[in-house]
C-alpha cells in the first residue's frame, strides 16, 4: 500500500514541479479550441449543426486526456534512460504495484489537465447542458485516461530510445486523435473513415463526453461506457504483463 | 549465500558471460574484477533479477532470482552503476522513496536517512532537486540510499565511480561496518585495484566472459608472481585497452545535457 502511494505521489509531485510543461501543454488544445473553434464555427453553423465550439469543446477536453495519460505511460521511456526504472524495478515490492502506482499517478496528472481544460472551454464560451452533467463527465475522462495509460505502460515496456518514440506519436497518438470525432461528427461519414472511428477507442470517450455535455451522442452512452471499461480492463492487463516481463 | 553454476548470457551472437562459476560465503566481501565490457554488469543484472540468463543456474541465499524474483529481491539491495535516480525530485524524497519501496518503518526511515545523508555530506542540500546535484553528489546520494535498508546481500557495481578519496574513505569504512556489525554479505566491482585488495575477502578476475582467476588477494599475487593486485591483474588480463559501446541510455544523456545548457 505504501509502496502504490509513493509512487503515485513521485508522478504527481513530478507534474506539479514542472510549471513551464503544464502551461506549454495547454497551448495545443487552445490553440484548437480557438482556430478551430472559431475559424470554423460559421461554416458548421451554415450546415446545420449548430455551434461548433460546443461540439469541439469535449473534444479538446477528450485530446488532453488522450495526450497526458498516454505519454504519462510512455514516460517509462524517461525512467529507462534516467535510470529510475532500475530502482523500482529491483526493489522488494511486487510489478504490479509498482505499474499501478505510476498508472494511476497517470490517470491523476491527465484528470487534472483535463480539469484545467474544461476551464479553459468554460472561458472561451462552451455551456454544457447542465451542472449535474459535469461528475458524469469526469467519469469518462476517467476512463479515458485509464485507457490509454494502460497503452502507454505497453508501449512504454517496450520502447527503447527516442526513435521509436517520434514513430508512436505520428502514427498512433496523431490517427487516434484525429480519428476519433473529436473534430468532426461521426453521422454519415464515408464507410472506410466511418468503419476507423468505430475501431478507434477514444471515439467511444469523446462520444461519452459529448454526450454528458452537450446531450448529444452517436454510440449512446451505455455503449460508450460498456465499450471503454471492456477496453480500459484490455490495456491495463496488457500494460501491466507487458511491464512485468521487463528487463534491463 | 551466492551460488552461481556454469552461467551463460548470449545477446545474439555475442556471448557476454561464457560459463561462470563461483561461490561467495554469508558475510564475505567478494570483488568481481574486470576490464571494461568483461561481463560484471551483465552477471550483476543476472544475480539481481534483471536479466534472464540464457543457461545455467544462480542461487541467492537459496532462491533462483528468475523463478522466485519476489523473495530474491528481499534479499538483497543493490548500488547501479548507472545513474537510478529520480532527477525531478529533491535528495530526501528519493531516500523517502526508496525507503518505502524496501518496506523500512517510518521512524527508522527518518533516523537512518539523516545519518546517511550527514555521513555522506548532503544533509544541507537534502531539499534540493536531484538535476540540480553534481555529479559527485549524484553518485554519493545513490550509494547513501543503498545503505537505507539493511539487506542480506549487497551488491555494488564501481560504487566509487566518480568520487573523491574523502567520499570514497567513507564508502568503504561504511562497507566494512555493516560487514562486520550486521554480517552482510557484499559483492562488489571496482576498476581501483587498491581498493579491491584493501576490502575484499575474496577476489574473481573476469575477462572476456569467462573468469580467469580466483582467490584471496594475496593467492593471486602469488599465483601470478606480483607484488601488487594491479599487478596481477594485469598479468591476467593483458595490457590491450577495451572499450564498451555507448548504449542509449548514454547517447540520450548526452542529447539531454545539450538542451540543459
Amino acid at each position: 500500500m505504501g509502496a502504490l502511494y509513493i509512487l503515485w505521489l513521485r508522478e504527481l509531485k513530478r507534474y506539479l514541479r514542472s510549471h513551464t510543461q503544464i502551461v506549454a501543454s495547454l497551448g495545443q488544445p487552445l490553440l484548437y479550441l480557438l482556430a478551430l473553434g472559431f475559424g470554423l464555427g460559421p461554416v458548421f453553423q451554415r450546415s446545420g449543426n449548430g455551434s461548433y465550439l460546443q461540439f469541439i469543446a469535449p473534444g479538446v477536453i477528450g485530446m488532453m486526456v488522450l495526450f497526458t495519460s498516454i505519454f504519462s505511460g510512455i514516460g517509462l521511456l524517461w525512467d529507462r534512460q534516467f535510470g529510475f526504472l532500475k530502482e523500482t524495478l529491483v526493489a522488494p515490492v511486487p510489478r504490479l504495484t509498482v505499474v499501478l502506482g505510476k498508472t494511476l499517478g497517470g490517470v491523476t496528472v491527465a484528470l487534472i489537465q483535463g480539469t484545467l481544460v474544461v476551464i479553459v472551454t468554460l472561458i472561451a464560451g462552451f455551456r454544457p447542458g447542465s451542472v449535474a452533467a459535469i461528475p458524469f463527465a469526469f467519469a469518462f475522462m476517467a476512463l479515458i485516461a485509464l485507457v490509454f495509460a494502460g497503452l502507454g505502460t505497453a508501449i512504454g515496456s517496450r520502447l527503447q530510445d527516442m526513435q521509436g518514440f517520434q514513430l508512436i506519436m505520428n502514427f498512433l497518438v496523431m490517427p487516434i486523435f484525429f480519428l476519433s470525432g473529436a473534430l468532426f461528427p461521426l453521422d454519415h461519414l464515408p464507410k472506410v473513415l466511418g468503419a476507423i472511428t468505430t475501431a478507434d477507442p477514444l471515439s467511444y470517450g469523446i462520444d461519452g463526453l459529448r454526450g454528458t455535455l452537450i446531450g448529444r451522442s452517436h454510440f449512446g452512452l451505455t455503449i460508450d461506457l460498456a465499450v471503454l471499461v471492456v477496453i480500459a480492463v484490455a490495456t491495463l492487463t496488457v500494460g501491466s504483463y507487458l511491464f512485468s516481463k521487463i528487463e534491463a | 549465500m551466492i551460488r552461481v553454476q556454469s552461467l551463460v548470457k548470449k545477446f545474439g551472437d555475442f556471448t557476454a558471460v561464457q560459463d561462470i562459476s563461483f561461490e561467495v560465503q554469508q558475510g564475505e566481501i567478494f570483488a568481481f574484477l574486470g576490464p571494461n565490457g568483461a561481463g560484471k554488469t551483465t552477471t550483476i543484472k543476472m544475480l539481481t533479477t534483471l536479466l534472464k540468463p540464457t543457461s545455467g543456474t544462480v542461487t541467492l541465499d537459496g532462491l533462483d532470482p528468475q523463478r522466485e524474483q519476489h523473495e530474491a529481491r528481499r534479499r538483497f539491495g543493490i548500488v547501479f552503476q548507472d545513474p537510478s535516480l529520480e532527477w525531478e525530485l529533491t535528495a530526501a524524497e528519493n531516500m523517502e522513496i526508496h525507503g518505502v519501496l524496501y518496506h523500512v518503518p517510518r521512524k527508522l526511515r527518518h533516523e537512518r536517512t539523516e545519518q546517511l545523508l550527514k555521513l555522506f555530506e548532503l544533509w544541507e542540500r537534502r531539499n534540493e532537486p536531484v538535476k540540480r546535484f553534481s555529479g559527485g553528489m549524484k553518485r554519493r546520494l545513490e550509494i547513501a540510499r543503498g545503505f537505507l535498508h539493511t539487506p542480506k546481500i549487497l551488491f555494488l557495481d564501481e560504487p566509487t565511480l566518480g568520487l573523491d578519496p574523502q567520499s570514497r574513505n567513507q564508502l568503504w569504512n561504511h562497507v566494512r561496518h555493516v560487514n562486520e556489525t550486521e554480517e552482510v554479505t557484499v559483492f562488489l566491482t571496482t576498476h581501483y585495484m587498491d581498493e579491491a585488495d584493501r576490502v575484499a575477502h575474496r577476489i574473481a578476475i573476469i575477462d572476456h566472459g569467462k573468469i580467469v582467476a580466483q582467490g584471496t588477494p594475496a593467492e593471486l599475487k602469488e599465483q601470478t608472481g606480483t607484488d601488487s593486485l594491479e599487478g596481477a591483474f594485469l598479468a591476467l588480463t593483458g595490457s590491450s585497452i577495451r572499450d564498451e559501446a555507448a548504449g542509449s541510455a548514454d547517447q540520450m544523456r548526452q542529447f539531454v545535457k545539450m538542451w540543459r545548457k
